[in-house]
């Protein structure tokens, strides 16, 4: 079979997946304030990883991320439940979120905040159970 | 409401419902379309015209909120055709090992 030429798709992948990585981790940042949060920050984490393997194929992209992304749900759940077991520690209610104000020398004075480490969890989870679906069914064969 | 905020209301009203007229226009290509490269093109032109729609909306709710929704509107757009027209062209979206 004639290897077909599909440069335009490479090149503009090779683009759009950086900007949506980008996007994604500005939708994970800003869902305190804004619009986004983990769990649209992950699937489009998963969307720019999912364009990758249909333009670059299955073989290189594992080669690029050797990742298993089954790997990424537990990781995401304790991630959540380590956040939420933390307020223990300060006599609090399971899942108490804190938050205090940071100087940064570069950003000024900045809200951090506990939801952070639970959104991220959140976030890993969704990556992980997106990624882990697709790429399922994208290898099966039924021969 | 002062004069510019309503010539801009009005504006936006008016164009909301040409953009309206043009997905059912599409609409009736998607379901008519002779091919199936016909129904993908219709399926992602309606796509794009929902971007206009979002941010005509966001202008009628005066907010910048929904600036985020008109970019992921775009982003999954360009990610569906692209897995589609893989699919019309190769019957597989992602490539396997060998192959």
């Amino acid at each position: 079979m004639l290897k077909p030429n599909d440069l335009i798709l490479r090149t503009t992948t090779a683009l759009i997946a950086f900007i949506l990585l980008g996007f994604s981790v500005y939708l994970f940042l800003a869902g305190h304030n804004a619009p986004g949060g983990g769990f649209i920050g992950g699937l489009m984490t998963a969307a720019a990883i999912v364009l990758m393997y249909m333009t670059y194929g299955y073989a290189t992209i594992r080669k690029i991320i050797p990742l298993n992304f089954r790997l990424l749900v537990p990781v995401g759940l304790l991630i959540a439940t380590l956040s939420g077991v933390g307020a223990f520690f300060f006599d609090k209610p399971f899942l108490t979120q804190g938050f205090d104000y940071f100087d940064f020398p570069f950003f000024g004075k900045v809200e951090l905040a506990t939801a952070l480490i639970f959104d991220l969890g959140v976030y890993f989870t969704v990556v992980g159970v997106t990624l882990t679906i697709i790429l399922t069914i994208a290898n099966d064969r039924s021969d | 409401m002062n004069y510019e905020g309503a010539l801009l209301d009005q504006v936006a009203t008016i164009c909301i419902v040409v953009l309206s007229i043009s997905i059912l226009l599409l609409l009736y290509r998607t379901l008519k379309g002779p091919t199936n490269p016909d129904r993908a093109v219709a399926l992602d032109t309606i796509g794009i015209n929902l971007m206009a729609l979002a941010a005509l909306v966001a202008i009628q709710l005066e907010t910048t909120w929904l600036n985020d929704v008109i970019l992921l509107i775009g982003i999954l757009l360009f990610i569906g055709t692209v897995a589609l027209a893989k699919f019309l062209e190769k019957g597989v979206i992602i490539d396997r090992d060998h192959n």
